[in-house]
């Protein structure tokens, strides 16, 4: 079963890549941009065919390597 | 005395730090990540570069390694452990110091000398070091110190920083801090204070014709700390 994660930045941890993401976009002409932050997004075909057992395995994986809780948080996405 | 400098696919200031504790009366063995027991020792080093092609976040998956677990029991111990540059960000990874390193704040590889002053000198590692600021070198893209305000506070009360960047006077302040790091904090110590990271290398600066010595101070010292303590 495949599950996907997504690890995003805390609110309150700058973000330098997004920054300059954003003012790429501005300088293209995306003007209607307030913020932009970057993060990363983790499909993991896990072999667990129960959706709650899979998403629980996943859920360790995130805690324990896939984001650093102390600038990271994580969210599992979806199951399929 | 003995020491252990452990080598991680990608690092690549593993032997400079060898000739440094070889050259001021270490006995060093080198380690490979793999293995699963330290030799004996007295003194443990990360050393820099860039473990696992600083895969998902630079350290993340050293500090996972076999040797790890023996390096971490060791410094749980009471045992002397060093990371310095991608050996801090690997500290930080497995939890014995607290915070982070963030991509430095202006995106831009550093890589140039510094001046650093220790916070204190109730340590092992700067213990009678007879100067108060110290010309290191830095080489890194990940070096920007961050924690919670929660974890600042615990670090500020227990004396949790070891050395920050400053100016060849000793002045700390915004503008001698080349990476954006909390505070200018360069270097930090686990509560103990037998474990420390640092992003400086004291290792290049160990010959007066290719850099500077004040590396060779840090490590003089070190060793006649360590054997005053034992």
């Amino acid at each position: 079963m495949k599950v996907s994660a997504i690890i995003t930045l805390k609110k309150d941890v700058l973000d330098p890549q997004g920054k300059v993401i954003h003012q790429t976009l501005d300088g293209m002409g995306f003007k209607d941009v307030n913020e932009v932050r970057q993060g990363k997004y983790f499909e993991i075909d896990v072999r667990e065919n129960d959706p709650a057992k899979a998403k629980g395995v996943v859920e360790d994986m995130c805690k324990k390597l896939l984001a650093n809780l102390v600038i990271e948080n994580y969210k599992i996405i979806e199951t399929q | 005395m003995k020491s252990s400098v452990i080598t991680f696919p990608g690092s690549n200031c593993d032997r400079d730090m060898d000739v440094a504790l070889n050259k001021f009366g270490f006995k060093n063995k080198m380690v490979w990540h793999d293995d699963n027991e330290l030799p004996k020792s007295d003194l443990v080093v990360l050393p820099g570069g860039f473990s696992y092609g600083d895969y998902l976040r630079c350290g993340s998956m050293a500090s996972k390694s076999k040797i790890m677990k023996s390096v971490i029991n060791f410094a749980k111990s009471g045992g002397l452990v060093m990371g310095i540059c991608n050996g801090f960000q690997i500290l930080v990874e497995t939890g014995l110091v607290p915070g982070v390193l963030l991509r430095n704040k202006y995106l831009e590889f550093i890589c140039k000398n510094v001046f650093i002053k220790p916070a204190n000198k109730k340590n092992l590692y700067f213990k009678n070091i007879d100067k108060n600021i110290l010309e290191f070198h830095i080489a890194h893209n990940e070096g920007n110190y961050f924690c919670t305000n929660d974890q600042l506070k615990e670090i500020e009360d227990n004396n949790q920083i070891a050395i920050y960047y400053c100016n060849n006077k000793g002045q700390i302040e915004d503008k001698f801090n080349p990476n954006g790091s909390i505070k200018n904090i360069a270097g930090i110590f686990n509560k103990e204070k037998n474990v420390l990271g640092m992003m400086p290398h004291p290792e290049r600066m160990i010959d007066q014709c290719l850099s500077g010595e004040d590396g060779s101070l840090f490590f003089k010292n070190l060793i006649n700390n360590i054997k005053n303590a034992s």
